[in-house]
């Protein structure tokens, strides 16, 4: 059978990028460690495997206390946002439908400049929980109000669009009262992983293990869905609770994403399309290979945005809207037959 | 720090596009909003101006040549570092009012007025003969030459020679020459004792110096602290990091500063009060315990404010990091 053929070729591809990004990822840094040692010192660390790195103490702090944990809070945030986006498209069978234009990211950067300009470092703590409080907010208003304006999932999307500018108009009042706090406000918008530890990695686990289930386990029912919901409910769907679920995993997977590492633009939107090129457009593929696929691609992005002009850092949205844009323009000239 | 003098700045985007500009806000805020002054020995002996005779005077302050006609008695200060310069001079009785970020020496007019977006109309309010701010932002020289009022702009020293010219520049702007003169005399003699005492030849110790963190911004040997931390003959971790566009303030992964080894970390945005990084804090970065500096214990919080003016106290600063090099010294010889 091609199409599980297919199938079985997109996975394989995706394991093998993801598994090349992370070692790319830890291998190559502004700290110049030597590559062969990290990749030794690296696979020293599975089970059965024991090798000598010959790295010094400093190289292996350097690698596992700052390299390694941004690599894979990389591969989370990525995998998160894309299969987010992925989601959310298949809600609103619009395959453009990302994050920033449900009232996530409005919120989540709302919340987040709330957090900076009014506590300050003094509360680090504060600024995951707020933009993560925020996304969330941002989500639920715009369901609320879309809700309001009767049924059909256009109304949905304009009333997260309204959403996001009043959000967005006052982050800019609160930001404009506050200028001292605009550089680190605007770092966190452009997205970063610089702060990525081990603690973060575990923090947001359990909160991308428990979206990433709900939203995966809808796959089937999306593409029911995609058909419309007339015959959805004639199978014995419903669709608005299908909606519901998936936009609630899929509004908490961003959340979680944007909460470690700020605004990362495009993944949720470049990788799906990418995926559907690959592996066509059944949303019990392109869900959990967005998966994959996106934390392949940011965790190439984050090496890039730490490589490139080491030893300083751009910021990761930079990168990922620098590859991200031409690559989506390509991909929609090359697919523009293929459907949600 | 030595911000440099930024004319574009008009909305919080144009700003943001930069982040150097911006970088330079932050840490100029975080300057301002830092530990409310310690209750500060006011220089203050209110010479009855015996200089009254050498108006008018001409000036050439960053914004060109400013003729100040008689002697100045409503001055409005929109720089912090220029509000301790003119208390340091003794024309404490002249100023009108400072911006919201001069908290020191204790006792100054603090307004709200703000010296990063000055509002031209705010400041007329205080009939001003004399403005005196660090840059030219929102069209304030414009503005004001326009009204008729003189404006000095007194950059951020890019050499301690600026900074001993600015107040004695402010000396003759506002008639307290012989003043500016001893103050400066004073702060010399008195940074100088300081090296000697220290040594200035410490070559062997590399230090870290921490603008920001998150992202971590540094200060190389060019910028103006960096000349300072050069009086001992330090290295700097920074400067094989530098690049002609980063003014002197490049942005360092965490990786290139654990891996570069400093033995004394140097923390400008330091302070609990104002939120920002601690001894502790730094200490207990992830992967930083291998960093020379977190294992002996040398890592050295400067006070926010001193360490980002360039001012009457920098003999103060002087002496906070000629004591971080001699414990650093001690340190690193056991």
């Amino acid at each position: 059978m091609s199409g599980r053929r297919r199938a079985v070729r997109a996975y394989g591809l995706a394991v093998v990028l993801l598994a090349a990004a992370v070692l790319v990822g830890a291998m190559v840094g502004a700290a110049d460690l030597d590559p062969l040692g990290t990749a030794a010192a690296l696979l020293d660390k599975l089970p059965f495997v024991h090798l000598s790195s010959g790295l010094g103490p400093l190289d292996t702090a350097v690698l596992f206390q700052i390299r390694l944990p941004r690599v894979v809070l990389g591969a989370l945030v990525g995998g998160a946002l894309a299969l987010a986006g992925a989601g959310y498209q298949g809600v609103f069978r619009n395959p453009l439908v990302d994050s920033s234009l449900l009232g996530s990211s409005a919120g989540a950067g709302l919340g987040a400049t709330l957090a900076i300009v009014y506590l300050g470092p003094s509360a680090p703590a504060a600024l995951p929980v707020a933009a993560f409080v925020g996304s969330l907010a941002g989500v639920a208003v715009a369901y609320l109000a879309g809700a309001a304006g009767g049924p059909g999932t256009s109304t949905l999307l304009l009333a997260g669009l309204a959403v996001s500018m009043f959000l967005t108009a006052v982050q800019t009042y609160v930001l404009q009262r506050s200028t001292e706090s605009i550089q680190q406000v605007y770092t966190w918008l452009l997205g970063s992983l610089s702060t990525a530890t081990w603690h973060q990695t575990w923090q947001v686990l359990p909160y991308l293990a428990v979206s990433t289930a709900l939203v995966l386990l809808h796959g089937r029912h999306l593409d029911v869905l995609s058909v419309g919901d007339e015959e959805a409910r004639s199978l014995g769907l419903h669709p608005g609770r299908t909606r519901l679920l998936v936009l609630a995993g899929c509004a908490l997977a961003a959340a979680s994403a944007v909460a470690v590492s700020g605004l990362i633009g495009f993944v949720g939107i470049v990788v799906p399309h990418a995926v559907r090129r690959l592996a066509g457009s059944s949303y019990r593929l392109v869900l959990p290979l967005s998966l994959l696929f996106g934390a392949a691609f940011l965790v190439l992005a984050d090496t890039a945005a730490r490589t490139v002009v080491a030893p300083a850092e751009l910021p990761i949205g930079v990168v990922t809207a620098l590859i991200g844009s031409p690559a989506f323009v390509w991909i929609l000239r090359a697919t523009r037959s293929v459907r949600t | 720090m030595a911000p440099h003098p930024d004319r574009s700045r008009r909305t919080p985007l144009v700003r943001a596009l930069t982040t150097a500009t911006a970088l330079v806000a932050a840490t100029a805020a975080l300057a301002g909003c830092g530990s409310s002054g310690k209750s500060g020995s006011s220089t203050a002996s209110t010479a009855a101006s015996p200089a009254a005779a050498s108006f008018p005077v001409t000036l050439t302050p960053s914004n060109g040549s400013v003729t100040v006609k008689s002697q100045p008695q409503r001055i409005v200060s929109l720089s912090p570092t220029a509000t301790e310069d003119l208390y340091a001079v003794g024309a404490d009785k002249q100023v009108v009012a400072v911006d919201s970020n001069s908290n020191y020496p204790a006792g100054v007019p603090t307004s709200s007025l703000s010296g990063l977006t000055p509002n031209i109309e705010a400041i007329v309010k205080y009939q001003p003969d004399l403005v005196v701010a660090s840059q030219d932002t929102n069209g304030l020289v414009a503005g004001l030459t326009k009204l008729g009022v003189p404006v000095l702009i007194e950059p951020a020293a890019a050499k301690l020679d600026d900074a001993y010219q600015q107040i004695e520049q402010l000396g003759q702007a506002t008639g307290h020459t012989t003043q500016a003169a001893k103050t400066v005399a004073d702060m010399k003699s008195k940074i100088a004792d300081t090296v000697k005492q220290a040594g200035g030849n410490h070559s062997d110790l590399s230090y870290f110096w921490e603008v920001s963190a998150n992202p971590y911004y540094s200060a190389t040997s060019t910028t103006f602290v960096g000349q300072v931390a050069s009086l001992f003959g330090l290295k700097n971790i920074a400067d094989a990091a530098a690049k002609a566009s980063d003014g002197g303030y490049p942005q360092l992964s965490q990786e290139y500063i654990v891996s570069a080894q400093p033995q004394l970390i140097l923390l400008a945005d330091n302070g609990a009060n104002d939120g920002g990084q601690s001894p502790q804090v730094v200490a207990a970065r992830p992967g930083w315990n291998t960093v020379p500096a977190v294992k002996n214990n040398q890592i050295v919080g400067l006070d926010d404010d001193v360490a980002s003016r360039w001012g009457p106290r920098l003999p103060e600063l002087v002496s906070q990091i000629a004591q971080a090099v001699q414990h650093a010294s001690t340190a690193s010889a056991k």
